[in-house]
């Protein structure tokens, strides 16, 4: 019965295992069978990036991805984001301090966006992070709240780094 | 915009992959998805097998061969963006990467899937167009190698047969020292381009070119090699005239129209894209 | 003490959870049993429905049900959405049906709602409902629609006219006759659609036991919803509670009510299962409104030094298919052309056609942007023609701020007479100039001349008036829990409603935001409400929110002073508790929490209350505004342009703002930069392109072009303060401000970059290719 299959996958480092359809997209499994509803979907064809999500660390489009192609995979949304607890990763203080989002829509897809993006480019330039996010579509900012965050968050990473001996990076 | 039922196939081989392409009926091949999955979603495709190539072995490869690079297939567009080895021997591809999707797309996307799916406005095949790529597919009755130029046929089209998989695409380096520009004009960063153009030069000890390949993308229904150009150019020197002259040979391409832009726009970009790129490879002959 | 909370950049309280992907948003919401629906919809501009069969569709597995009007009919008490604002200029009434009956009249017009165990498969199903159309010739552009013997939008039409409307004031054409110079031109202007990055959803459930209806809904407007449904399903406002939860954006379309949200609730109903439909993307290019196409004729009558004599014109204006919210926004752009402008005569006139596209109603803006293009291209064509500066033009003509406030002899749709209530317009001109290096540009652009590059700079004056009245409703309300509980008819649609409230709230009473409840959009939360539009939630509701809780404040001192046997201007309210102000001989540690005043003034069986005082602590205030502050700013803008592709690069852009007294300048900054994204897409990428058969060709975001953080440039602004003396708190809106003069000030710098090649811009957006065909054009050539 190929169109069904048995996935298995991590998310959040939580193991989960399931029985879906096989035409269940990412964005729909985390949504609709993990009841993980902060990954957003604003367009379901690749262009506005609010499905964004990290694979293996790897950002990715969960609408472009089938569920059972993450079967045996790391999935981080935008709940494994903030440490457990009442406290907010650095990016995401960063975004309240800078009013980098508004209606809050296209936010977790941004923030997973800019932790692979800040991960890989500690010193991160304001052009850096203009491009970075010119995958994800903004309609309520104008982007330079987000980018006044994600600059201030790449000082803030880089001196938590900075203290703990460059192990302290939160991000997953 | 929800995908249309189907049945789901994850073969572990390229043999099992092209038995399942040969067998079953109505059946599409998922790559990275970033082109089909769009369409699926909007119900433009309705296959009824989806055949899932991410389990393939040994697809997904960058390796130094004799003459070149060859990219296994799966290979993903982001590992091509940050591989030492491509920049080094196929530099032109290294330049061109970064505006290919976004990041997003180029961590799924992969270097087979953007060739098999055959969008002129693509960077990736404009680019093994004017490299004279060569692509290694794999059917029932065994594995053959097609030259890039006779291998995209048309709009979205290629001449793969309906049980072939393709497996890798070989890249020839082009010498030492030579200089390689690629240019494009896009709406919005990351969009396809509107037209792009790719350029390769070679120069000798005087001065003049020796070799020459030009290429523009999203002007037709498959990138064009413009010949005319590369001929003009041989025996040149690189002054801006004859680079100017050049291209305005490609204004003579027969141009689509779409809402995005008429085909007269198309072939005024494709003569200022061509002049840039071949100017930027001149200004690299002999630096590396 | 209060810390004084207006006017500061408090940290928004809306921020955690949606920072958390904890937001609940409304395809968030998950009930027990629910269902999930498709809209089966025309593929025709223009049809009429021959049959519908549903038989493949009801054959699929986890179908439940396929429903058409004639399912909807007996639940219906008006099969149409009447719903259109009133005005006299209407010449005929296209009211939406529920369902489409016997004719289709857009692409995307919803025949059929399928009911389904999930998304997937009332897709599955929807494909599998057979329609059968007859096609109709179908009208697309709509000048063609208004030309003779242009085939009829709806069948039963003679014509394509929906409404006429004129409006003006002065000797027009005698101003005209006796003008040193005349100018006219022809101006072009389209704007398109919403797209929040959240599309439209609604969430309807039947409980049959209290016959109540509740329909969770991503709308700017719960109590306008609330009485469509009233009168659309004939049951009465106690049998329907609407929520909003959290909205990803709304920026206009949000406001209107749809036949999808009314398909739903009969559906909920009829099957006593919760329903759930959520749109997607493609949707929201053929169902939800949008703006389009305006056409204007203008001329303007100038002196021999520029100064404005009058102003007059035609617009022709696409309404679409049926009226989805009212003629109000060709009427703003009818009105608002002159702007901050001294105007001593003025007329203009508007011809709203139908087209079958799929209907018209504001988005960010509302009609503003294009009066501004319209007033800022006739004055930069004035500065070119006399040689003058368009800088000095605009000077010459701005109301001065001496005149404040300015009566402009012209009726609002209300019959509200124009009043610029406040505000200085040249030192709002001069900050942007000297911001922008005006005087310095032509300097700049000399040096890039030099290097083959193409440098301009354009300037725009914008004004909008703002929170718009009546009222809107606020609650203020402290429970025994000592917790101010804020309710508002406002609905949050991103702006920080919240949190704004709550500054306003909480300075009056204890100066902790952390200690204020904001609930909006909720109808049972305050029984009279209007909603999120024009800019009008800071005015219309920070306003009530004040006085509420001013008046909470005074009950709240009294009863205290009651109780501490003191007087109350002797108290002050800090934090939650209620205690003596610090003064000589003050006893420390004397007061009481707002929770034992609450507890006081809830009342205990056989206990009088303080004498003469009304239970509860707690006030709702509908201030009626009927005057509309007015706020704008200047925009300037420096482009490069590449002649040789026609692309363009936004080098620069100065904002100044002058919204009046600002609750939270952060948020007023948010505002005015988002909306000016918005504005550089209606400038130079958003177009929603139809064909000559009214089909539209730009249906998903690779086609139709938002911009991304790689097209907006870092833009500076700078906030002057002229209060509003129309209301306490001397605020006025903000939110559509940076959408009205960004078209004005590129479309004017690219045009300025271009002067050398004799380009002359008259539309917006504008796009590369025509650029490069106005450059061939202008030298002589293609």
């Amino acid at each position: 019965m190929s169109t069904h299959r048995n996935v298995s996958l991590t998310v959040n480092g939580t193991l989960h295992e399931k029985e879906i359809e096989a035409r269940l997209t990412l964005a729909d499994f985390l949504r609709k069978r993990l009841g993980l509803t902060g990954t957003h979907l604003g367009c379901e064809h690749g262009v506005c990036g609010a499905c964004t999500v990290l694979v293996d660390g790897r950002s990715a489009r969960a609408c472009l991805m089938l569920a059972v192609q993450a079967d045996g995979r790391d999935v981080t949304t935008i709940e494994g984001l903030a440490p457990s607890g009442e406290g907010l990763h650095p990016l995401q203080e960063a975004f309240r301090d800078h009013h980098g989002l508004q209606c809050g829509y296209c936010t977790p897809g941004i923030l997973m966006t800019l932790v692979e993006f800040l991960r890989d480019n500690p010193a991160a330039t304001e052009d850096g992070v203009r491009e970075a996010i010119s995958g994800n579509l903004c309609r309520c900012t104008g982007y330079q709240g987000i980018v006044d965050a994600a600059l201030d968050a790449a000082r803030r990473l880089g001196a938590a780094d900075t203290a703990t001996g460059g192990r302290g990076r939160d991000a997953p | 915009m929800k995908p249309p039922p189907f049945s789901y196939h994850d073969p572990g081989t390229v043999a099992e992959a092209v038995d399942l392409l040969a067998s079953l009926e109505n059946a599409k091949l998922l790559a990275g998805g970033q082109s089909l999955m769009p369409m699926l979603n909007m119900r433009y495709v309705l296959p009824d097998h989806m055949i899932d190539l991410n389990r393939v072995e040994g697809l997904d490869y960058i390796r130094e061969t004799g003459d070149g690079l060859e990219i296994g297939a799966m290979t993903r567009q982001r590992a091509v963006e940050s591989s030492a080895e491509v920049g080094r021997l196929c530099p032109l591809l290294s330049e061109a990467m970064p505006f290919v999707g976004h990041r997003q797309t180029r961590n799924r996307g992969t270097v087979g899937g953007s060739l098999a799916h055959a969008d002129s406005s693509a960077e990736i095949p404009t680019v093994c167009a004017a490299l004279d790529a060569v692509l290694t597919v794999r059917g029932r009755s065994g594995a053959r190698e097609i030259a890039f130029a006779d291998f995209a046929v048309g709009f979205l089209t290629t001449c793969l047969e309906p049980d072939e998989v393709l497996m890798s695409v070989r890249i020839p380096a082009w010498a030492s020292g030579h200089g390689f520009g690629f240019e494009e004009f896009a709406r919005r960063h990351g969009d396809f381009a509107i037209v792009s153009a790719a350029a390769l030069l070679e120069a000798g000890p005087d001065g003049r070119i020796t070799r020459a390949a030009l290429t523009i993308g999203g002007i037709g229904p498959a990138p064009v090699r413009v010949a005319e150009a590369e001929g003009a150019l041989i025996g040149q020197s690189g002054s801006e005239d004859a680079f100017a002259d050049a291209a305005e040979t490609c204004r003579g391409i027969e141009a689509l129209d779409d809402i995005h832009a008429p085909a007269c726009y198309r072939q005024r970009l494709a003569a200022v894209l061509a002049r840039r790129a071949l100017q930027k490879a001149w200004s690299r002959v002999g630096a590396h | 003490m209060s810390p004084k909370l207006m006017g500061e950049s408090v940290r928004r309280l809306e921020d955690p959870p949606l920072l958390r992907g904890r937001g609940r948003f409304i395809d968030d919401i998950v009930i027990p049993g629910m269902l999930e629906a498709a809209f089966v919809r025309s593929p025709h501009a223009h049809a009429a429905i021959l049959g519908i069969d549903a038989s493949a569709a009801l054959a699929l597995s986890g179908i439940h049900a396929v429903l058409t009007l004639e399912d909807l009919k007996p639940h219906l008490r008006n099969e149409f959405l009447v719903v259109g604002l009133p005005s006299a200029s209407y010449r005929q009434h296209r009211n939406r049906p529920v369902l489409a009956g016997k004719e289709v009249v857009h692409v995307g017009e919803p025949v059929a709602i399928v009911i389904a165990e999930d998304r997937y498969v009332a897709e599955d199903a929807a494909q599998l409902v057979a329609v059968e159309y007859d096609i109709l010739p179908a009208v697309s552009d709509c000048r063609d629609a208004l030309a003779e013997g242009a085939p009829t939008a709806h069948r039963d039409a003679e014509d394509n006219l929906l409404a006429a409307l004129e409006m003006g004031y002065g000797e027009v054409d005698a101003a005209f006759a006796g003008a040193a110079h005349v100018f006219r031109e022809s101006l072009n202007i389209h704007r398109g659609g919403s797209h929040s990055i959240e599309c439209r959803g609604a969430v309807a459930a039947f409980d049959p036991a209290t016959d109540q209806l509740t329909l969770w809904i991503s709308s700017q407007m719960p109590h306008a919803t609330l009485r469509v449904l009233v009168d659309v399903l004939g049951r009465s406002e106690s049998q329907i509670r609407v929520i909003v939860p959290d909205v990803g954006g709304g920026f206009g379309p949000k406001l209107v009510v749809y036949p999808e949200e009314v398909a739903v609730s009969i559906a909920a109903i009829r099957l006593a299962r919760p329903i759930k439909w959520i749109e997607d993307r493609r949707e929201h290019f053929v169902a939800t409104t949008q703006e389009r196409d305006q056409y204007w004729e203008v001329e303007i009558a100038v002196d021999g030094d520029g100064r404005i004599l009058a102003i007059r014109g035609e617009i022709i204006h696409d309404h679409g298919a049926y009226t989805a919210r009212g003629i109000n926004l060709p009427q703003n752009s009818a009105e608002s052309v002159p702007g901050p402008y001294l105007v001593p005569a003025y007329r203009m006139g508007a011809k709203l056609a139908l087209t079958n596209k799929v209907p018209v109603s504001p988005v960010r803006g509302a009609g503003h942007p294009q009066a501004t293009f319209v007033i800022e291209r006739l004055l930069d064509r004035v500065a070119r023609e006399l040689g003058l500066d368009r800088a000095e033009v605009r000077s010459r003509n701005l109301v001065p701020a001496e005149r404040m406030p300015y009566t402009r002899p012209l009726k609002s749709r209300g019959g509200v007479p124009v009043v610029l209530d406040s505000g200085d317009y040249h030192a709002c001109q001069r900050a942007a100039l000297e911001a922008a290096g005006w005087e310095a540009f032509p300097a700049r652009r000399e040096a890039a001349r030099a290097e083959g590059r193409y440098l301009g700079i354009g300037l725009a004056n914008f004004l909008k008036g703002t929170g718009r009245g009546p009222f809107e409703a606020v609650t203020v309300r402290i429970g025994t829990s000592g917790r101010i509980h804020v309710y508002t008819g406002a609905a949050a649609i991103g702006q920080g409603t919240k949190t704004m409230l709550a500054q306003i709230v909480a300075e009056r009473l204890g100066g902790d935001v952390g200690n204020v409840t904001v609930t909006a959009g909720d109808t049972a939360g305050t029984a009279l409400g209007i909603g999120t539009s024009n800019s009008r939630v800071t005015v219309t509701a920070g306003t009530s929110a004040h006085v509420a809780a001013g008046k909470v404040r005074d009950k709240a001192l009294a009863v205290a002073a009651r109780m501490l046997d003191c007087a109350p201007e002797d108290l002050e309210i800090d934090g939650t508790e209620v205690r003596p102000k610090a003064a000589p001989g003050r006893i420390a540690n004397v007061g009481l929490t707002l929770a034992e005043i609450a507890h006081a003034m809830a009342g205990t069986p056989g206990y009088t209350l303080p004498d003469g005082m009304e239970p509860g602590l707690e006030a709702t205030e509908h201030v009626i505004l009927n005057e509309t502050p007015f706020a704008g700013g200047t925009a300037v803008a420096e482009v490069e342009v590449d002649p040789e592709t026609g692309g363009v690069r936004i080098l620069d852009y100065v904002l100044v703002i002058d919204c009046g007294r600002m609750v939270n300048p952060m948020t007023v900054a948010g505002q005015a930069l988002g909306g000016t994204a918005h504005g550089i897409g209606n400038a130079l990428y958003e177009r929603m392109v139809f064909d000559e058969n009214a089909q539209p060709l730009t249906t998903n975001l690779a086609d139709y072009l938002l911009v991304s953080a790689t097209e907006v440039p870092r833009i500076r602004i700078l906030h002057l303060e002229s209060p509003s003396p129309l209301n306490p708190l001397g605020v006025k809106g903000v939110g559509e401000l940076g959408a009205i003069g960004a078209p004005a000030a590129i479309i004017s710098a690219v045009e300025d970059a271009l002067e050398p090649l004799g380009v002359r811009i008259g539309r917006t957006p504008i796009s590369p290719p025509e650029i490069v065909a106005l450059i061939e054009r202008g030298r002589g050539q293609c």
